[in-house]
């Protein structure tokens, strides 16, 4: 059971990709005047945080379509997705974690977007446990879509919460709050860098959700041939 | 699939059937006293460890008390919420629940209904308890109305997420860990809003955390209607 062509050409393709936005991080991007080396952290820390985000949206549509259609593909989908974004939100916060340190002198503060990030996490943590917990694969597929479309739901809603308080986290695209520490302009250089990590970043999630689908598809064939050999 | 005009019905037998559900579950409730008196005993109890465990003093029992109490009715409710569907499932009646001929939504609201009345009971034993136990005056009439939002929208999405947990094998131990996550942003913004309003700040401060509230009580609200009938058994 070879994966296809394609799927091997996208493999390759984003090996390429991640060692060239690599290249671009340490050495076609300048240095950052004020934080020096440790602002390079910032490309690939809101990157797996894009991917984080765009996976449980994906995983909320799959979810929604789960239900509609009662067509197994889509979980299979879900399922994957979450994996996928649970991976990639630790790696945002732990990145982020590590820059906080020199610029925020802590590892750690309950600010908004932190908050709601550490909420988000939970959340689909919680989603995978759900499952794990669940016997029957027909309602393990259920509720899990039930609770993919009530978990996306309430992370818009704990960002309001925790922004009843202030926050200190940068804002680097779009409106800034000028009492954020950390806050930098970017400089052509770094925009590139930025822009072609977030596209990495995305690459890199179509690919493994591809190969996590597969395995979630070759997984459910062994079900199906153990069961037809147990019934012979 | 569910095929909704199956069960369709009159309006009028549909809030009789959830009447009679929730009816059901305060007669049996009255009969034994099981849930309420755990809930109320573990909120003492609660409300104890913290007042040890902190080290409160005057000032220092002001500045928590909201969120004191939010965390016992939180951990208290959660109590109550584990036994809805959990006794049915093991007296074997949730089959005959979803025998009866009604709509399914007329079962979630049925059971939401029960539980909301028996945290409610709660909670009007707690808060005068508390009230001396603190000494912080909270009969304030906008404050009860946070308390009642708040416990709406955990009880509202506590019984969507109960209803699964109950089908887990850990059951107990699954519905926290479902249900504090979803509803953080409803216990911030209330914990919010009644500490606001019990140091004496006026409508205009403490009206965004109430507006959050409401809104997610509805939201909430409607996502429990349009996805309950696919956690019941068909």
């Amino acid at each position: 059971m070879q994966p296809n062509r394609s799927l091997r050409i996208l493999t390759m393709s984003t090996g390429l990709l991640v060692l060239l936005s690599l290249y671009m991080i340490f050495f076609y991007a300048p240095r950052e005047i004020i934080m020096g080396d440790v602002q390079r952290v910032f490309y690939y820390h809101v990157a797996a945080g894009w991917v984080g985000a765009l996976a449980f949206l994906v995983t909320l549509i799959v979810s929604i379509l789960y239900l509609v259609t009662n067509n197994v593909r889509w979980d299979q989908v879900a399922i994957s997705s979450v994996e996928i974004g649970v991976v990639f939100t630790t790696m945002n916060i732990a990145s982020g974690s590590i820059w906080a340190r020199p610029i925020w002198n802590t590892w750690w503060t309950w600010d908004p977007r932190l908050t709601t990030a550490t909420v988000m996490w939970l959340l689909y943590v919680a989603y995978l446990m759900l499952r794990q917990g669940l016997e029957d694969p027909e309602r393990q597929r259920r509720f899990a879509g039930v609770y993919g479309i009530v978990a996306f739901v309430s992370v818009p809603f704990t960002f309001l919460a925790i922004r009843i308080w202030r926050t200190i986290h940068p804002v680097i695209i779009g409106s800034s709050d000028p009492a954020a520490e950390g806050q930098f302009d970017m400089t052509t250089r770094m925009r590139t860098t930025f822009f072609f990590s977030l596209f990495t970043f995305t690459v890199l999630y179509t690919t493994l959700l591809w190969h996590r689908i597969r395995i979630e598809g070759l997984a459910s064939r062994v079900a199906i041939m153990k069961s037809r050999l147990w019934n012979d | 699939m569910l095929d909704p005009t199956e069960h369709q019905l009159p309006k009028a037998n549909f809030w009789r059937a959830v009447g009679t559900i929730a009816w059901k579950d305060l007669t049996a409730e009255l009969r034994n006293k099981e849930i309420v008196s755990a809930m109320f005993i573990f909120s003492l109890l609660v409300i104890l460890i913290f007042n040890f465990s902190l080290e409160l003093d005057k000032s220092a029992r002001e500045n928590v008390a909201a969120g004191v109490l939010w965390v016992t009715f939180i951990f208290a409710a959660t109590l109550g919420l584990n036994r809805t569907f959990a006794a049915e499932k093991d007296r074997g009646s949730l089959d005959g629940l979803l025998l009866a001929p009604i709509d399914r939504s007329a079962l979630f609201f049925g059971k939401l209904l029960s539980t909301f009345v028996f945290i409610l009971i709660v909670e009007i034993i707690v808060v005068p308890v508390f009230s001396v136990l603190y000494s912080i005056s909270m009969f304030n009439p906008m404050f009860l109305l946070v308390l009642l939002l708040g416990t709406l929208g955990y009880t509202v999405v506590g019984t969507l997420l109960a209803a699964m947990a109950v089908h887990t094998r850990a059951r107990e131990v699954m519905l926290p860990i479902l249900l504090f996550p979803v509803a953080v942003p409803v216990v911030m913004a209330a914990v919010r809003a009644s500490a606001d309003i019990l140091a004496g700040a006026k409508w205009g401060r403490v009206a965004g955390p109430i507006n959050l509230v409401v809104v997610y009580d509805i939201i909430l609200f409607a996502i429990a209607i349009m996805t309950f009938d696919y956690l019941i058994e068909e």
